[in-house]
């Protein structure tokens, strides 16, 4: 299950008065520019935003031709399930040529749970436990408790993630701030400051992919995408119980399955980039990845391994604590940074020693993770 | 104060709170479980901010931060609760008596007895 990347692009995150259809169609368009393809050509589509609309309406500017564009809506998995949506229509015979696009648009303080959503009784609104920063909080105070993670290594995440994010045009974050502003920053949910979370915001990402092979130009390959749920055990926001024992992950699931999907391992990755709602997720899903086993993390992040520099960098755009978090874009911009890694086009950012291998990571409530593994 | 009502599992042990009628580990139909009422912190946060309101019905008087967290039982499950400790003075592994009432749990500092 492959696909050659003919083209990529995402827009400027941030926020502006742009709509988040407006930020998809330019993201469409430019990843169509990108490949050097014409969107008639396009055989199929998959696509999706959490709060900003319909992906299939973006035809009205796009262009009716009548391509079968299917809808994806699955939290902060939305641009892997589209992107696994459109590998395997190429893999299927569905298409040879195939878009996937991922778009959003939260306003400030966004995510506004609602306990019946959820399937849980109103007194968890009511009493304030259905506050999603609490589950971040808690999941890493354990984990630092556990693996022996200080506070200034959670800092350092946030440092490298603002420092790669000023050399990211994209970028909505670009300004650097040190270790010690991000740990004197107020405190959110201890042990995380402001500063270690990302923010809701608006962006979009998309990309276009080919069957490989039929003459095509070689380029960037998909070698493999996976998606999966929680199994028993897992800890996951709004969650009034859980099991004692070790938790279990589903991050480590998706990022094995698309490991032996890609029939490569973690340490053939030259690139990565991993969810980091908040600085203990970055750490954590190194772990929970394969990348690194649990508490060698304290050590990586002060030998500087993930920078990009390092032997393995992550989040060479800022991630999400840079570009913020419109839920529906952010797994497709992981997708078009690693590909601007592995075509050697990052500019300032640019991860030396040519890059071959890179992975990416989404995890997201109610406990959904997605990977892809690409190659050059 | 009355005991949390769970459910558990016969089969697997599983222990859910609120009580589901089903195991979600094995699909089996569970039975009613009081819950044990003393057990020990497992992680813990603190809530800094007021939440949105609504849903959050703050209590009279202003907002003072509060710190949450999952309390583990013998039985085997960990119970996310409100902590009435100071934050000050929350810490992993202290012991804590669970209690029910009108709202979501609530876990307060007992003398360790081993």
């Amino acid at each position: 299950m492959k696909a050659l990347v003919l083209g990529a692009a995402r827009t400027a995150f941030g926020r502006s008065t742009d709509t988040g259809r407006a930020h998809a169609v330019r993201a469409v368009r430019a990843a169509l520019a990108d490949a050097g393809v014409r969107w008639d050509e396009i055989g199929a589509a998959f696509g999706g935003s959490d709060a900003a609309g319909n992906a299939d309406t973006l035809v009205a500017e796009l262009g009716l031709t009548g391509v079968p564009f299917v809808n994806v809506r699955n939290g902060c998995a939305t641009g892997g399930s589209a992107l696994i949506s459109a590998v395997n229509a190429i893999a299927s015979g569905m298409a040879e040529v195939v878009l996937a696009v991922g778009f959003d648009k939260h306003p400030p303080g966004a995510f506004d749970p609602r306990p019946a959503d959820w399937g849980l009784p109103d007194e968890y609104g009511r009493d304030g436990l259905m506050v999603t920063t609490q589950f971040f909080g808690m999941k890493i105070q354990r984990y630092q408790h556990d693996h022996a993670i200080s506070a200034r290594t959670l800092a350092l995440v946030a440092e490298k993630a603002y420092r790669n994010g000023a050399r990211t045009p994209e970028a909505w974050r670009r300004k650097p701030l040190t270790a010690d502003e991000i740990l004197a920053s107020e405190m959110v949910s201890d042990p995380l400051t402001r500063f270690m979370f990302c923010s809701p915001g608006e962006g979009a990402a998309a990309v276009v992919l080919a069957a490989p092979g039929g003459g095509r130009r070689p380029g960037v390959m998909i070698d493999a995408v996976s998606l999966r749920s929680r199994r028993f055990g897992t800890f996951e926001v709004f969650s009034p119980w859980l099991p004692t024992g070790e938790l279990t992950s589903v991050s480590t699931e998706a990022a094995r399955a698309a490991f032996e999907a890609a029939g490569v391992g973690p340490e053939d990755v030259d690139v990565a980039q991993l969810q980091d709602t908040e600085s203990g997720a970055e750490i954590m899903h190194m772990a929970e990845c394969g990348f690194c086993e649990h508490g060698e993390q304290e050590a990586l992040l002060a030998a500087g391994t993930t920078e990009i520099g390092g032997r393995l960098p992550v989040n060479t755009d800022g991630g999400c604590i840079a570009n913020g978090e419109p839920i529906g874009a952010s797994g497709l911009r992981q997708v078009v940074e690693v590909v601007t890694q592995l075509r050697g086009r990052a500019g300032d950012r640019q991860v030396p020693g040519r890059p071959r291998v890179g992975f990416t990571h989404v995890y997201g409530a109610p406990g959904v993770s997605a990977c892809t593994v690409l190659s050059r | 104060m009355p005991a949390l009502q769970a459910a558990r599992c016969p089969g697997c042990s599983v222990v859910t709170f609120p009580a589901a009628p089903a195991c979600p580990r094995c699909g089996a139909e569970t039975a009613p479980h009081p819950l044990s009422t003393r057990g020990r912190l497992w992680t813990w946060t603190v809530q800094r901010y007021p939440p949105k309101s609504p849903p959050h019905v703050g209590p009279g008087g202003g907002f003072q931060p509060y710190v949450v967290g999952y309390v583990e039982l013998q039985e085997g499950v960990r119970i996310e609760a409100v902590v009435d400790v100071s934050p000050a003075e929350v810490a992993i592994g202290m012991p804590l008596e669970l209690r029910g009432g009108a709202g979501v749990p609530h876990a307060s500092a007992v003398r360790d007895d081993g």
